[in-house]
């Protein structure tokens, strides 16, 4: 219970930063005062704040857990292609957004859009599109909280309460804070678990008596030796995660959070350590997912190590519900949580317990984005702000806040799913598909509102399919196949295309379908376009 | 010319991360306990940071920078392409009653 009691600890100050630290009298302007910090982060603030808003309970729990079952491949698969792909759509299109939202006032991605290509409610169709896929992203937040706090405790806090204290602390300084406490807290975080990532690697490390031993048992043992390689997953499939960071920079609170940069050189060293930083976090999180295959000392570990073996050995012979059981018992979202149980002394626990709820409550930013998008996208540009005013409209923001946050709370007790499925499967994909907007809005002069609209719809649309699609075919198989090709398979991963996970048509098919109907209907007007494009 | 090299380097690293020669290597083992896949990937994401710093230094958009915080400093007014708009493009939109119907 002692961790815990630094968890709570850790809240209390989180909760001090987000509401009573930094504030300032609201100015003229209440509305980008409380959306975007007044445009006014700090060159550190908005490193550290980036960065920690595009890492969530999934970069290190996730990820820990995702080794444990895959091995390495998980740092190339996500962590170094990531590494690549964010920094430079920061430097390609974050700049370009900034530049755009200092201009002409943006506070939302919609805004751009709708100013882009001169259009109402297709605008509000990309909004809804944009808030209907970051709806999980957030459900990832509250149960990872949810999670980590049941681990901290040694299972006394159960998930319920968990997940309903960590909702309940992001709501109060997402409420009063707005983006100047968020960014605040967030780079406060960032720094926890940059220190966490190493204090954890060195700390279970000595406990497990050196890595060397374990990396050369698992080597050793035919049944783990394809943990340390990439034999378990195919290079198309390995290829395909590629496109999975271009989500990114489509995520509505990567780009709001783009615009409050007080000056655009505050892009450099984002674009410079973000790589870096990556590397921080997410190297020890997969190496101790990897080696914690050898902690065969700790109980619940080896328990997840039975379930695995007796599904490897006996899975086919056993009935979907009972495969789903070992499944579970066998997933590893709380493998780092139950290393710190064993190997750390209990004082360090509780702190890098807080390290990890430093890491698992990066949803505020998304929250924020939300209530963000629904002030502005919907009450204001259907008339709320000029008919009860902009003090009315951010009132309007916070109650937004609280109701998405219960609603987050309450699927987030209904849907039990691994935090890396549901992330990658649902939100990833979609905002990966939405990419063409953004590139088209910003480097494209021909392209048109119908685009725009033909690109979010499929987004929206293959998100759907490949849920109801894994939805009807539980059981692994090929549904669909040409020739001796495979064309449309159920996988125990989730599902693919040609071998390529979806989000590879996904992509392509919204490229294609941003030009082609772009190059069919009529283009913006000279005017609309003259304010993007100089000549 | 620096660009060209630029844009040739970010095409040459993206295929790099697909490095089907360390595929079912684990061997050797790097200080005694980084597979060298992992340890592969580690390097790849020094070398990328090492890469924006080019980036940042070479072909930094200077011109989209000036133009914002020149805007910032005061507006020239709405035929300047870098002049702040006098309202929120929200407002603007609306005044164009075909988008209103869209």
């Amino acid at each position: 219970m002692i961790p815990a009691l630094f968890v709570f600890a850790y809240l209390a100050i989180v909760i001090y930063i987000g509401v009573f630290a930094f504030r300032r009298k609201v100015g003229e302007r209440p509305a980008e005062d409380y959306f975007l910090a007044n445009r006014a982060l700090g060159q550190f603030v908005f490193l550290l704040s980036l960065f920690g808003t595009n890492m969530t309970a999934f970069a290190i729990l996730g990820s820990s857990g995702h080794a444990f079952s895959n091995g390495i491949v998980t740092y190339p698969l996500m962590a170094s292609s990531s590494a690549l792909v964010v920094p430079l759509s920061l430097f390609l299109i974050g700049t370009r957004v900034w530049a755009m939202g200092k201009r002409y006032g943006f506070i939302t991605p919609v805004q751009l859009f709708r100013d882009r290509w001169e259009c109402g409610h297709i605008g509000t169709v990309i909004t809804v599109v944009q808030a209907a896929m970051l709806v999980p992203y957030i459900i990832i937040g509250v149960m990872g909280g949810g999670t980590a706090l049941y681990a901290i405790s040694g299972g006394r806090i159960p998930f319920w309460i968990g997940g309903a204290v960590v909702a309940m602390v992001v709501m109060v300084y997402v409420f009063f804070g707005g983006m100047r406490g968020t960014a605040w807290v967030n780079t406060f975080q960032t720094t926890l678990f940059l220190l966490f990532g190493g204090t954890a690697l060195v700390v279970i490390g000595v406990g497990m008596g050196g890595f060397g031993n374990a990396v050369n048992d698992l080597l050793a043992s035919p049944s783990t030796s394809s943990l340390l390689t990439r034999e378990k997953v195919s290079p198309l499939f390995f290829f395909s995660y590629t496109f999975i960071p271009l989500s990114s920079i489509n995520f509505p609170h990567m780009i709001i959070f783009c615009l409050t940069a007080e000056r655009m050189r505050h892009f450099k060293k984002t674009v410079i350590l973000y790589p870096i930083c990556m590397l921080a976090i997410w190297l020890p999180a997969v190496f101790l997912g990897v080696a914690a295959n050898r902690a065969t000392e700790v109980p619940s570990i080896r328990a997840k190590l039975e379930a695995r073996q007796t599904l490897v050995s006996q899975g086919a012979a056993l009935s979907p519900e009972e495969r789903g059981e070992l499944r579970e018992k066998s997933a590893g979202d709380d493998i780092l949580l139950r290393l710190l149980d064993h190997y750390a002394p209990l004082w360090l626990a509780g702190l890098l317990g807080a390290g990890i709820m430093a890491a698992v409550m990066a949803s505020d930013s998304q929250i924020l984005a939300l209530s963000t998008m629904f002030s502005e996208d919907i009450f204001a540009f259907y008339g709320g702000k000029e008919r009860f005013g902009e003090r009315a409209q951010v009132v309007t923001g916070r109650v937004f806040v609280i109701a998405l946050t219960v609603i987050a709370y309450a699927i987030a007790l209904k849907f039990p799913q691994p935090i890396f499925d549901l992330a990658v499967q649902y939100a990833f994909s979609g905002y990966s598909a939405m990419m063409p907007l953004l590139v088209a809005a910003l480097f494209w002069k021909r392209s048109t509102k119908w685009g725009a609209l033909a690109s979010a719809l499929w987004a929206a649309a293959s998100v759907i399919a490949v849920a109801v699609f894994q939805f009807l075919v539980k059981t692994p198989k090929v549904v669909w196949s040409i020739g001796g090709v495979e064309v449309l398979a159920r996988t125990p991963a989730g599902t693919s295309v040609f071998g390529f996970l979806p989000v590879v048509p996904m992509v392509i098919v919204s490229a294609l379908l941003m030009i082609v109907v772009s190059l069919m209907t009529k283009r913006p007007s000279e005017k609309a376009v003259g304010r993007y494009f100089l000549r | 010319m620096k660009r060209s090299l630029l844009v040739i380097a970010i095409i040459a690293l993206y295929a790099l991360h697909q490095d089907f020669w360390f595929w079912r290597a684990a061997a050797p083992i790097v200080f005694g306990f980084l597979p060298i896949g992992l340890f592969y990937h580690v390097c790849y994401t020094i070398v990328i940071s090492a890469l924006m710093w080019a980036l940042v230094k070479n072909a930094w958009p200077w011109r989209l920078e000036d133009g914002g915080e020149d805007g910032e400093k005061g507006g020239q007014g709405e035929e300047h392409p870098f002049a702040p708009s006098p309202h929120r493009p929200v407002a603007q939109s609306l005044d164009n009653e075909e988008a209103r119907h869209t």
